[in-house]
């Protein structure tokens, strides 16, 4: 025991400054020499030292694992084991948390306790998908410490070609913009992958992201392979003794630059008794005024989701945000939400039936065109999902007349 | 050998065993919110009830230590609950109004600031990096203490045009995600490959694959199967490197640093966009990145002197054009800024539309 603490030059330099140094969060593991774990947290912190200096990275992946699941360990072995051989192990175990990542003190408190006795003590409050992070664990540890986080009622988040762990905006929790429940939702598709999350057998990874409004606070547009928003489709809620009360705040000039012309719709006035008009057929629930005036403008009642698909980043075929595939489903009563875990379920199908290996969603949809994508989805064409018509003429039109007739056939059903 | 125990398949935990008394009593029944001050939202439901947050940084890589520390003031000002975000901040409610003032002082005496609402530079969210990734061509942990340090005051007030989302990445799959600011690895060569160790650890097929410009080939090395580059066709985007070690993009040197600007994830006012490069061939200085902070101290700095109220990043310079983004921010303009990649024509000037 009691390893000599290693010289860093380098780190120590993140010590300084008054933001709080996870530097110093490690040395303090490292010296907390009543614990299992301090001798491996000075041999990390040789290793990362090592990385600042050479500016390299020295971490490998493996195969390391919990009995009855095929993921959610993420095993790091160390290339330069033979200098730090007390953290040559250092898997990290993904657990999901509670959307919205709400705790109790009780709950973190166990966290810690299972964490130092079974790992290093670092922990990670939240990886980019949104799991808790355990950093650091001994192969032989690794189903120890699964077990008890289990036993405390958290399951493995998820890794590789699988469903990943979710995120979620706080929603209808404590934001009186969220359109519907983000936090039940998240929890009811996410629930229905289980299979899909600990057995992974998918082309490729599979990200759901929930956000109460085109806010996004979950910054699921891009990071979500199914993207989902609430939104409304009747007029929003207009307090108008607020309005007025919000343009003597501001000024009436501040209010026409801040509110008025900040519509991306134009679909804001201001009257001549500083009300607001709003054209509610041409607006486009930004939420912009809403988030403004929060007290005088809401969301309307007439409440549901808009589901975005195929969100990216770079690798392989470029860059991609997610584009409407369902510009509008309630959600609201317990079958509603049932619809969403079938949608789900059925996503899943066709994806694993038609996507290519390590082909992600958008680009699988951008490869068999969105209109193929529909059909097999059996999704209604909507005006939502396009920008702008086909401004090129490389397209057969054959079935012209039957299209048309589907296209009554579906404008007459609604009408009904 | 014991039995093995079998998993629990619970899933996801339900959210409510862990929240406030008073946002269960009040879900989906909130009437408004506002910001009595930086740092603190207060939400007022339909009922009355009211009940406050206060939002703190702190180190996302959060030793023992650190998480017990917060519990022990969760314990004191918030009945046990505690809260994060999306983007690794952490929030303290309480309904007793009383409390908020206490409350920001315990975490500014434990060294937690209190800010990140509202039109301030939020938390930067970022990835692993050296500490545990497997690919990492720099320290994300590293450069958002270096980049927070310079930016504390920004975080600790609200007198941005609107919200500042940074995000870190440590190679070019960028996990990070989209930001109004984004600091993020960019590789200047091609891969250096071990010709020894690639038939053993590859599976060369689906490296083959992985190339976005085909330009990854199978070859023979000293009589071992192995896999070469086009160098003159390598992107060097390093996507062969996780499927394949030994193809080893990473380098002291070589790996730069490059910044974006306006991207955005949500779709209030303006579409989500991505963010586009402004800076690249930065050095991977660390351990504090003086010349990445000195950039994003420019654009931020240009940003708030000049962007109207409630302007995202994105949407103040498509407003004033990229010619005046280069010129107040004082970067130089090169060829690599011009996007030729697939698509990559629409984000040409295809008008008579010009800024002088
Ligand atoms: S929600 Fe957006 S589009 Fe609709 S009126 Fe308000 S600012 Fe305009
Ligand atoms: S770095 Fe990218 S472009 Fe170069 S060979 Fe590897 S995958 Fe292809």
């Amino acid at each position: 025991m009691s390893k000599k603490m290693p010289e860093t030059p380098l780190l120590d330099q993140l010590e300084s400054g008054p933001w709080p140094s996870f530097v110093t969060g490690l040395k303090r593991l490292a010296t907390a020499e009543d614990k299992p774990y301090a001798d491996m947290m000075k041999s990390l912190l040789g290793q990362l030292e090592h990385s600042y200096e050479t500016r390299k990275g020295y971490w490998k992946g493996g195969t390391v694992g919990v009995f009855g699941y095929g993921a959610g360990v993420i095993p790091r072995f160390s290339e330069v084991a033979d200098r730090y051989g007390e953290s040559a192990e250092f898997h990290t175990i993904r657990i999901m948390p509670a959307p919205g990542f709400f705790y109790d003190t009780k709950t973190l408190r166990q966290f810690c306790d299972i964490w130092e006795e079974h790992g290093s003590g670092l922990i990670a409050l939240h990886g980019q998908s949104g799991d808790v992070m355990f950093q650091g664990c001994r192969t032989d540890q690794v189903q120890v410490a699964w077990d008890k986080i289990n036993e405390m009622g958290f399951d493995m988040g998820g890794a590789g070609a699988g469903v990943r762990t979710s995120a979620s905006c706080l929603g209808p929790a404590r934001c009186e913009q969220s359109c519907f429940d983000t936090l039940r939702a998240h929890k009811v598709v996410i629930d229905s992958c289980t299979d899909d999350i600990h057995r992974p057998s998918l082309p490729y990874k599979m990200k759901f992201k929930f956000s109460g409004c085109a806010n996004d606070c979950a910054n699921a547009t891009q990071r979500a392979d199914i993207a989902v928003f609430g939104t409304w489709r009747d007029d929003m809620q207009v307090n108008q003794d607020e309005v007025k009360k919000k343009v003597t705040e501001l000024g009436r000039k501040e209010f026409i630059n801040q509110v008025i012309r900040m519509c991306p719709a134009q679909a804001l006035a201001l009257n001549d008794d500083d009300t607001l008009d709003v054209d509610n057929k041409s607006c486009v629930r930004c939420m912009h005024c809403i988030n403004v005036c929060t007290k005088a403008l809401k969301p309307g009642r007439d409440r549901g989701i808009a589901l975005l698909a195929g969100g990216k980043r770079t690798l392989k075929i470029g860059d991609m945000m997610g584009t409407v595939i369902v510009p509008f489903m309630k959600m609201e009563t317990d079958e509603d939400y049932e619809a969403l875990v079938d949608f789900g379920r059925r996503l899943l199908d066709f994806f694993a039936d038609n996507a290519l290996e390590h082909e992600r969603l958008g680009e699988m949809i951008e490869r068999i065109g969105l209109v193929n994508f529909l059909e097999g989805m059996e999704l209604d064409l909507d005006l939502n999902m396009i920008t702008r018509p086909r401004t090129n003429p490389y397209v057969r039109t054959d079935e012209w007349d039957e299209e048309v007739r589907k296209w009554n056939d579906r404008k007459a059903g609604a009408a009904e | 050998m014991t039995e093995l125990r079998r998993p629990n398949e619970c899933g996801v935990p339900d959210a409510k065993q862990f929240m406030p008394p008073v946002l269960v009593k009040n879900y989906g029944k909130w009437a408004w919110h506002d910001r009595p001050r930086p740092g603190v939202l207060r939400h007022v439901a339909e009922s009355g009830d009211t009940v406050y947050t206060v939002k703190a940084g702190f180190q996302r890589q959060a030793d023992v230590f650190t998480i017990r520390r917060m519990c022990d003031i969760a314990d004191k000002y918030c009945d046990g609950h505690i809260r994060f975000t999306i983007r690794s901040s952490v929030e303290f409610m309480t309904d007793d109004e009383a409390k908020v003032e206490p409350l920001i002082k315990a975490l500014e005496d434990a060294g937690y600031p209190v800010g990140g609402t509202g039109n301030s530079v939020g938390f930067i969210s970022h990835t692993q990096g050296w500490l545990h990734c497997d690919i990492p061509g720099t320290d994300a942990s590293g450069v958002v203490k270096a980049m927070m340090d310079q930016l504390y005051d920004e975080f600790r007030n609200e007198d941005m045009p609107n919200r500042v989302k940074i995000t870190t990445s440590c190679c070019q799959i960028n996990c990070g995600g989209q930001g109004d600011i984004a600091i993020n690895i960019q590789h200047t060569k091609p891969p250096v490959i071990n010709h020894e160790l690639v038939s053993g650890v590859c599976e060369r097929p689906a490296v083959i694959a992985r190339c976005p410009v085909a330009a990854i080939r199978p070859a023979l090395v000293n009589g071992k199967p192995t896999l070469e580059v086009d160098e003159k066709k390598c992107v060097c985007c390093g996507a062969c490197y996780p499927p394949c070690p030994p193809m080893q993009i990473n380098d002291p040197v070589n790996s730069k640093i490059a910044v974006w600007v306006g991207g955005k994830h949500s779709s209030t006012r303006s579409k989500p966009m991505f963010h586009k490069l402004v800076a690249a061939g930065l050095p991977n200085n660390a351990p504090r990145w003086p010349e990445v902070a000195e950039v994003v101290k420019k654009i931020l700095g240009a940003y708030k002197a000049d962007a109207r109220p409630w302007e995202r990043m994105g949407e103040w310079i498509e407003r004033i054009g990229w010619p005046r983004f280069f010129e107040m921010t004082d970067l130089p303009f090169t060829k690599y800024h011009v996007d030729n990649w697939r698509g990559g024509r629409t984000n040409l000037n295809a008008s008579a539309q010009l800024h002088f």
